[in-house]
């Protein structure tokens, strides 16, 4: 499918923003999928990482509409295998954190069952709570 | 089968080292297993892990938010109290700080060389923390396998009174005490370190691609239906390549691999139930330490058939 994208300084800002927060240069991206191709958990996901690269790059913010970084677990499998050196999980990182700082929260910790929280390790409460909430 | 008398205590011809410990939250609950284990076999090789006074959580996760400092703080906070460790002379020259959960190394490691490559993040953290005393930049953090490496594995070996002979063991690392690659403590796509542990150990090391696959961590509170298929993929490559055990250093992956079992089996009927070690378990059988510290009963798939298969523990003893 072609779809002609027009970059507004809008897009620009959106771009460097990610840049900002992640601390890379997603430009620098060349959309070759390796990091795709290795994630564990791309099966779950709506779009790929390189996918999410690709919209970042073209500034476009509907990036922000797909599940995929919430489905990332952080694993940095994508982080060592980029030929281009882009750690991917803080660009995941940066697109979580654009709208947790907005008190979105991914997680709504009352529906978790009493069970669960009864035998879930505290490590796993803790970390979903700095992932998916803000 | 040989009985073996329980030691404890004795310590090996390398002498009495102390190291400051950071145990963190889950190793004095859900996985207090992990940590008796750990400390007996350690006091068993002359090692001993000196918990931190006033430790605090670390917060399980490395921010990754580059303008995100504040979560960085309470990681500093427990490299300030092993400065003060050497201060008060609880310790003598000795800036290692020693985990055994997988994720606190990662946090503390990360925020660590944060620390240390940035001079105004350090300073900003300092400043904030004004009723402490400065963090210095001078600690190293470390995973345990990484001190018992340094020891060396024919002394590990050694120290073996009850070899887990015929005991096919898959090490699985994840991916805390791998990647990145600044932080890991081996080759991120293909470690050894578990393996040649194992091996000293006596037991047969049972390599699988997936032993650096991530088990879908911090997803099982939102989706424990992703993590159940990982641990699926996990589990039964282990098993096709023949292992009878998968061996770890991770709470959470423990928590994935070994408690969601329960709804691997629910989606897959196929599947059958393998045991997950924490290593350290395996250390304390194989160095024929005092049963009590095994901690079998926090497992969720009891490993006791199996070993007692294998004539590693008694017939009706060890919890």
């Amino acid at each position: 499918m072609i779809k002609k994208v027009e970059i507004t300084p809008e897009n620009e800002k959106f771009l460097n923003k990610v840049n900002e927060l992640s601390g890379q240069v997603v430009t620098l991206c060349e959309q070759c999928g390796t990091c795709s191709g290795g994630c564990p958990l791309v099966g779950e996901m709506d779009i790929t990482p390189s996918q999410w690269m690709r919209l970042v790059q073209l500034g476009l913010k509907e990036v922000l509409d797909f599940k995929a970084v919430w489905v990332c677990a952080s694993c940095f499998t994508c982080t060592v295998r980029c030929p281009r050196k882009i750690d991917v999980s803080k660009v995941a990182e940066a697109l979580r954190q654009i709208i947790l700082r907005k008190a979105i929260d991914y997680i709504d910790l009352k529906a978790i069952p009493k069970d669960e929280l009864a035998c879930l390790p505290q490590i796993a409460l803790v970390s979903a709570c700095r992932k998916f909430t803000g | 089968m040989t009985t073996t008398k329980p030691e404890t205590t004795k310590t090996t011809a390398t002498g009495n080292s102390k190291i400051p410990y950071y145990p963190g939250c889950t190793l004095k609950t859900t996985a207090k297993n992990f940590e008796n284990s750990a400390l007996a076999a350690a006091r068993a090789l002359g090692i001993e892990l000196l918990e931190i006074p006033r430790w605090n959580c670390c917060g399980t996760v490395f921010s990754l938010a580059d303008d995100d400092l504040i979560h960085h703080v309470a990681s500093v906070r427990n490299f300030i109290r092993v400065q003060e460790m050497n201060d008060y002379g609880l310790v003598k020259n000795e800036n290692r700080l020693v985990t055994l959960c997988a994720m606190c190394f990662n946090t503390l490691k990360s925020t660590n060389l944060r620390m240390k490559n940035n001079a105004e993040d350090l300073s900003k953290i300092n400043d904030l923390m004004y009723r402490e005393e400065d963090y210095q930049g001078k600690v190293e953090v470390i995973h345990f396998l990484e001190v018992l490496k340094a020891l060396g594995f024919e002394k590990i070996h050694d120290r073996v009174k009850k070899p887990l002979k015929d005991l096919k063991v898959a090490p699985y690392y994840g991916c805390m005490i791998l990647r990145p690659q600044e932080v890991g403590i081996d080759d991120p796509e293909d470690p050894t370190i578990q393996r040649d542990l194992l091996e000293s150990l006596g037991a047969d090391a049972v390599d699988t691609p997936y032993k650096r696959v991530c088990c879908g961590s911090y997803q099982t509170v939102k989706d424990k239906d992703i993590v159940a298929e990982l641990a699926y993929d996990i589990l039964t490559h282990a098993q096709k390549e023949g292992a009878e055990a998968l061996a770890t250093v991770c709470p959470l992956c423990a928590f994935n691999l070994d408690h969601r079992q329960k709804e691997v089996k629910a989606k897959h009927p196929d599947f059958t139930e393998i045991p997950v070690f924490y290593v350290t378990q395996l250390m304390a059988i194989a160095f024929g330490l005092d049963g009590e510290c095994y901690g079998f009963d926090q497992n969720y798939v009891d490993p006791r058939p199996l070993l007692r298969k294998k004539s590693l523990i008694e017939q009706q003893q060890e919890s």
